[in-house]
């Protein structure tokens, strides 16, 4: 398995198409490419937090500052910032477009991967946040664009989810 | 030292500056001092008042941000120091007030309460740039004074009685809180 530099350009591309101008983020392998783009571009700021939940104060921040904010997290990630989202971000309705690593399924060949993988998306369900699956290169510039327009519109947590089609050669 | 007395001090500064503070009392007495459009108060979320105002000095260069943090809240969510002292913005100012207790909640111990756990030193560890800890009213404003004039970020703890107000309601929503601070940012912006 080695995570795909041509797709994660492509993500990154669509990213920047979508007008992100700030990225919250923890690494994670499959991020490994996003995140050196995102360190290298000048017109990007990227802030690393140590957990996932630090992220949704910081992406509510730059909603407040009126500057359209990204969050790139593993599922896991996800699941570790559940009380942010339901307690900020759905209770201030703080739009949040959260790109996910969905890492633990389909294929997954790790055992530690697996439960969160297999239990991200009934969590999703169960908290009403909107979301999709990103598998095709060409098509996921247009999704991130339309999480970001959603996510603001509705004023609510939306998620993309990166799966392993994408995200692995 | 009360807490109270500290914000009631502070409240002239902090008339042109983005505030965003923690739940429960001390939100409260930030609030019947007069709220107005720049407060922020997070009801909720404990440990994310300072990623707020991260995310809104990273976010506005331009603007002074002010964080009123809790013992309780920072211990919920150490990490924050140290993403803090990674970034460190240098338009924000971190109050956290310590009053080694949940007192919100129920007033138990907190782990500060012992003497044990120094949420200062754990900032200076964190990396924080410019760390002040204060025992005093004295010690607090001029902490303040300094923190204010500062071209770093800093962070203030300061020890306080585990008191509150006698009351608690306030006259916002949520969302409004968080449409009307997104509309003043935007007045002031633009």
């Amino acid at each position: 398995m080695t995570v795909s530099r041509d797709n994660s350009l492509a993500v990154y591309r669509g990213i920047k198409a979508a007008g992100v101008k700030s990225i919250s983020a923890l690494p994670e392998t499959w991020l490994v490419y996003l995140l050196q783009l995102a360190e290298d571009d000048p017109d990007v700021h990227l802030i690393e937090v140590a957990k996932e939940e630090e992220a949704i104060g910081i992406a509510a921040g730059a909603y407040l500052a009126g500057q359209p904010h990204l969050l790139l997290m593993q599922n896991h990630g996800f699941l570790a910032a559940i009380n942010g989202i339901v307690s900020l971000a759905m209770s201030y309705r703080i739009p949040l477009c959260m790109l996910i690593a969905l890492r633990g399924h389909w294929g997954e060949p790790y055992p530690w991967h697996t439960q969160g993988g297999i239990h991200t998306e009934p969590v999703l369900r169960a908290l009403g946040i909107p979301f999709e699956y990103a598998r095709d290169p060409a098509k996921v510039g247009l999704q991130i664009k339309q999480a970001l327009t959603f996510a603001q519109s509705s004023l609510s947590p939306v998620a993309l989810l990166l799966d392993r089609e994408l995200m692995e050669d | 030292m009360k807490r109270s007395d500290c914000i009631k001090a502070l409240y002239p500064e902090l008339a042109d500056r983005l505030v965003v503070t923690i739940m429960g009392a001390c939100a409260q007495e930030l609030y019947d001092l007069g709220d107005r459009d720049n407060f922020f108060y997070l009801q909720h979320a404990m440990g994310l008042a300072s990623s707020i105002g991260l995310g809104l000095a990273s976010s506005l260069p331009n603007q002074k941000v002010v964080v009123l943090d809790g013992d309780g809240s920072v211990l919920m969510n150490l990490g924050t120091l140290a993403t803090l002292a990674r970034y460190r913005p240098p338009n924000l100012t971190h109050i956290i007030f310590d009053n080694g207790s949940l007192l919100s909640t129920g007033g138990f111990a907190s782990h500060t309460t012992s003497g044990i756990t120094d949420l200062a030193a754990i900032a200076r560890g964190a990396g924080c740039p410019k760390v002040f800890a204060a025992d005093n009213n004295y010690q607090f404003l001029e902490a303040c004074a300094e923190a204010f004039d500062s071209n770093e970020m800093c962070t203030i703890v300061a020890k306080v009685e585990a008191v509150g107000p006698d009351h608690f309601g306030m006259d916002i929503a949520l969302p409004e809180n968080a449409f009307r601070l997104k509309r003043y940012i935007k007045s002031i912006t633009n």
